[in-house]
């Protein structure tokens, strides 16, 4: 068992995921980061993105953040997730929809809808879309 | 019989308060549950991040961020009391009170000032009529708060603790120990005290003082964020608890004021009975009184 390590991903409303997993993938802010058991402590903060877990066995799960921080100890992972969701509830029809908003929002400057806030919703539905995608990815490959 | 129908009057408006509290007892168990229920789920959360803290404050980071250094003289406190927005809870805000009161005295006796940050409109309207410095309030909360309904006043603290205005931050909130108890507790929330997560520290990662962090971006950025989510999220705790507590309170309070009632009726039904008897007798023995001396 020296090659698994827990990985904890807690959102504000619930507890999403908790167990033993061989490696866990998350899009840092710098880039996306493997952590594989023993790793050396870390925190960075997290971008809107999705997040995969692997099991021992090579199975894995995919989850989806909307930001927040990963804690990366030894034999411990915590993420704490600002909105956490299975990737497989997401749903590509309202994550293009909310993209599309974004954009608008994005682009009509004149509105009353400021622009940081509106930056931050197109970086969330653009992330969201790229996990249905990678979804999507592997299940043609598989 | 004027006496006989006044008491049947009484016993029907103690009838009707009988109905009002036990259909708010019922009400207040089924928002119990509820209020639980949003308890236990920000649980988890709130531990993860208490852990997660625990763990720098155990580190021995390049960068100490403003909140994890003790300062030597307390000269303000702030505290962050959170109360709930309506009454008929039973003695919930006012035993979370006196435990501010008592706290506040101790760090007035060393010469620190005070100030408050009120949650739910019985913790403004008990600090406007104290006396206590207000800075910030947010009332109508309701039964099922978001942490985006707190950030303002939090923030209104932490920029209090930023500029140096205060030195000391501190949460009041009731804790559900089980539906039948509510006991008010203190917490510190800065500067990060060493034995915040202590009870939930586990063991194997206890290695103090020797190792720091990598930080992704960098440790200020990344601290920054962090600490004020990790307040946030204790607020939002303190705040849901609480919301778990009213409920529970209030349906203890209805339960005995239902009681009470019906004890109340049960006396006075005794009474109505016994002035009905004594008209009664009364009347016989006029009767044959009357019919005696025909």
């Amino acid at each position: 068992m020296a090659n698994s390590f827990t990985c904890n991903i807690v959102s504000a409303e619930a507890s999403i995921f908790s167990g033993s997993v061989e490696q866990v993938i998350a899009s840092g802010l710098m880039g996306d980061l493997g952590v594989l058991p023993g790793h050396a402590p870390l925190l960075t903060e997290l971008q809107p993105g999705p997040i995969r877990v692997i099991y021992d066995g090579g199975k894995e799960d995919n989850f989806f953040v909307s930001g927040g921080f990963m804690e990366v100890q030894p034999n411990v992972v915590t993420i704490l997730a600002d909105s956490a969701a299975r990737a497989a509830d997401l749903d590509e029809a309202a994550a293009q929809e909310a993209r599309q908003q974004a954009l608008r929002a994005f682009n009509d400057k004149s509105s009353e809808l400021d622009y940081t806030r509106a930056a931050a919703e197109l970086a969330e539905a653009v992330a969201q879309l790229r996990t249905i995608q990678q979804l999507r990815k592997k299940a043609g490959k598989g | 019989m004027a006496a006989a129908k006044e008491i049947r009057t009484q016993i029907g408006s103690i009838k009707n308060t009988q109905k009002i509290t036990s259909a708010m007892e019922m009400v207040a168990a089924s928002k119990m549950r509820k209020a639980q229920d949003l308890m236990k789920a920000s649980q988890p959360y709130a531990k993860q991040i208490r852990n997660v803290v625990a763990h720098i404050a155990d580190a021995n980071p390049e960068y100490k961020h403003d909140y994890m250094v003790e300062r030597t003289e307390v000269k303000r406190v702030g505290y962050i009391v959170v109360s709930t927005d309506r009454g008929l809870c039973g003695g919930l805000n006012h035993n979370l009170f006196k435990a501010v009161l008592k706290d506040a005295a101790a760090w007035r006796d060393q010469g620190a000032e005070l100030e408050f940050c009120a949650l739910g409109s019985k913790a403004s309207s008990f600090f406007n009529k104290y006396g206590g410095k207000l800075v910030a309030a947010k009332s109508g909360l309701g039964e099922a708060p978001t942490v985006e309904d707190l950030i303002g006043s939090v923030k209104v603290m932490l920029e209090a603790y930023d500029e140096g205005r205060l030195d000391r931050l501190i949460v009041v909130h009731n804790e559900f120990v089980n539906t039948m108890t509510q006991q008010p507790v203190l917490r510190q929330l800065l500067p990060l005290s060493p034995d915040m997560g202590a009870d939930e520290q586990d063991d194997e990662n206890a290695r103090p003082g020797s190792w720091d962090y990598l930080y992704e971006p960098d440790a200020k950025a990344l601290l920054d964020n962090l600490l004020v989510r990790f307040v946030e999220s204790q607020v939002y705790q303190a705040v849901v608890e609480n919301g778990a507590c009213e409920q529970a309170a209030r349906m203890i309070a209805m339960k005995s004021a239902t009681d009470n009632a019906g004890d109340l009726i049960d006396d006075l039904e005794m009474v109505y009975n016994k002035a009905r008897q004594a008209a009664i007798t009364q009347e016989i023995s006029e009767i044959v009184g009357g019919a005696a001396a025909v």
